[in-house]
């Protein structure tokens, strides 16, 4: 991972309507290389909105996103960054081989292989399973093992404890500070409180404006 | 090419996911083989009106069947998020969009094209139409893959967008039914059909250029 140190996201004053409501404003804050950012906030603070707008799907009613010092849309950012959100992205008729083939065409091939990102999230033997057939914690597993068979340095992930075991908990942590590790970065909603101490975790906390 | 990597990619998995859903795919060539099939039942069994009728009842089923297969374009891909997923693509979402209408037009308008002229011999058509049925379909149910694309793009992210979908595409599908049902007739009574041909390839060509864009544009709203 050339350059990792250079690598950043910065926000400078985003602000988000819902439905004529003020969600937040003049939000800014900058994440390097090796940091996680954890939103917190109670539901419907717009923790899932400011993802959505990282993630391009949502304009923001004001402010600007910089990927390395360059706004997103003329930078490589939809190249480094992955999302993983409250839906899976996988299709439930194809097998967990032929949906994380598929994600793999449409990025580009990053650490691992398919079947070393099967190992690790612990779906070894399942390659040929429909994944209708997964219980939705094992889904979950899924759609985060594409973080890791893609070439990406910014992890969004929305509420990606949901419907994990605690060892599955355990898992995607230790996947998270491995990855941070190696010089990438993760911005994450989260009501499970990360047990990581060693993480150099930012937190912002949205309250819902009236 | 990473992006031509991608394109096949999305082709095949469209089609991959067509085959494990066939039941549900068959539906709009069932559809169609019915309403052909149910015209001579309803008008009575007179040869001379079926024969004058079976470019309208073939043109205007597969219109209706085009129309009815248009909702599973996008729809699964924007319930279960992998339509997100390929927002996030590196690759341009126009081309990754083509694929999908490809995809499309293999599973809803292919078969079509195989079973109209068994439909068209049905209903009396004379053997001198045949092959401009047969040419008015590859050239036009694309076509209405094509137009029907950017109305469905614009509706998936409303939850009752069916009603709305129609009002958008059909107006768009006018022309394409009037070119294409009247090259079969004027084949059928023996006359030169090459203007409307040309008409319906100029269109084909230009949708092909001028949809993806649009269409990719419209899936970036409706995600929102």
């Amino acid at each position: 991972m050339e350059n990792s140190q250079h690598v950043s996201l910065q926000a400078s004053e985003l602000s988000c309507f819902r439905d004529e409501r003020l969600l937040f404003s003049e939000l800014s804050f900058s994440l390097q290389a090796g940091e996680v950012l954890l939103l917190e906030g109670a539901n419907g603070s717009g923790k899932t909105s400011l993802l959505r707008i990282l993630c391009g799907f949502r304009e923001a009613d004001a402010g600007e996103l910089y990927w390395c010092g360059s706004k997103i849309a003329d930078s490589s950012y939809y190249n480094d960054m992955a999302y993983v959100g409250h839906a899976d992205g996988t299709k439930k008729e194809l097998t967990v081989l032929e949906n994380l083939k598929f994600a793999l065409a449409l990025g580009s091939a990053g650490k691992y292989d398919i079947e070393q990102a099967l190992d690790k999230v612990q779906l070894a033997g399942f390659d040929d399973n429909p994944v209708h057939t997964l219980s939705a914690g094992q889904k979950r597993r899924l759609s985060l093992a594409r973080l890791l068979i893609t070439h990406n340095l910014l992890w969004i992930l929305d509420e990606p404890f949901t419907s994990l075991d605690r060892q599955g908990i355990k898992l995607i942590e230790s996947l998270m500070a491995e990855h941070i590790a190696q010089g990438g970065m993760a911005v994450l909603t989260s009501h499970h409180d990360l047990s990581m101490a060693d993480l150099n975790l930012k937190r912002i906390h949205l309250q819902a404006c009236q | 090419m990473p992006i031509i990597q991608a394109f096949w990619a999305i082709i095949r998995r469209d089609l991959l996911l067509a085959f494990r859903r066939r039941a549900e795919m068959a539906n709009p060539l069932f559809f169609f083989v019915l309403v052909v099939t149910l015209f001579p039942l309803a008008v009575g069994a007179q040869p001379n009106l079926l024969r004058a009728m079976a470019p309208g009842v073939i043109w205007v089923s597969a219109l209706l069947a085009a129309l009815l297969s248009l909702d599973s374009l996008f729809r699964s891909d924007f319930d279960d998020g992998s339509l997100e997923q390929m927002l996030l693509s590196p690759h341009a979402l126009s081309i990754l969009v083509l694929g999908k209408i490809i995809a499309h037009w293999l599973v809803t308008g292919l078969p079509l094209l195989l079973v109209a002229p068994l439909l068209a011999v049905f209903l009396g058509l004379p053997e001198q139409a045949m092959g401009t049925l047969w040419l008015t379909l590859i050239l036009a149910t694309p076509l209405l893959s094509l137009i029907g694309a950017i109305g469905v793009a614009l509706t998936v992210g409303l939850r009752r967008g069916g009603m709305l979908l129609s009002l958008l595409v059909l107006p768009l599908y006018v022309p394409v039914l009037i070119f294409a049902s009247g090259a079969v007739d004027r084949a059928a009574s023996g006359l030169p059909v090459g203007a409307q041909l040309n008409i319906l390839l100029a269109m084909l060509l230009s949708a092909l250029v001028l949809v993806p864009l649009p269409t990719a544009a419209a899936l970036k709203m409706s995600v929102n």
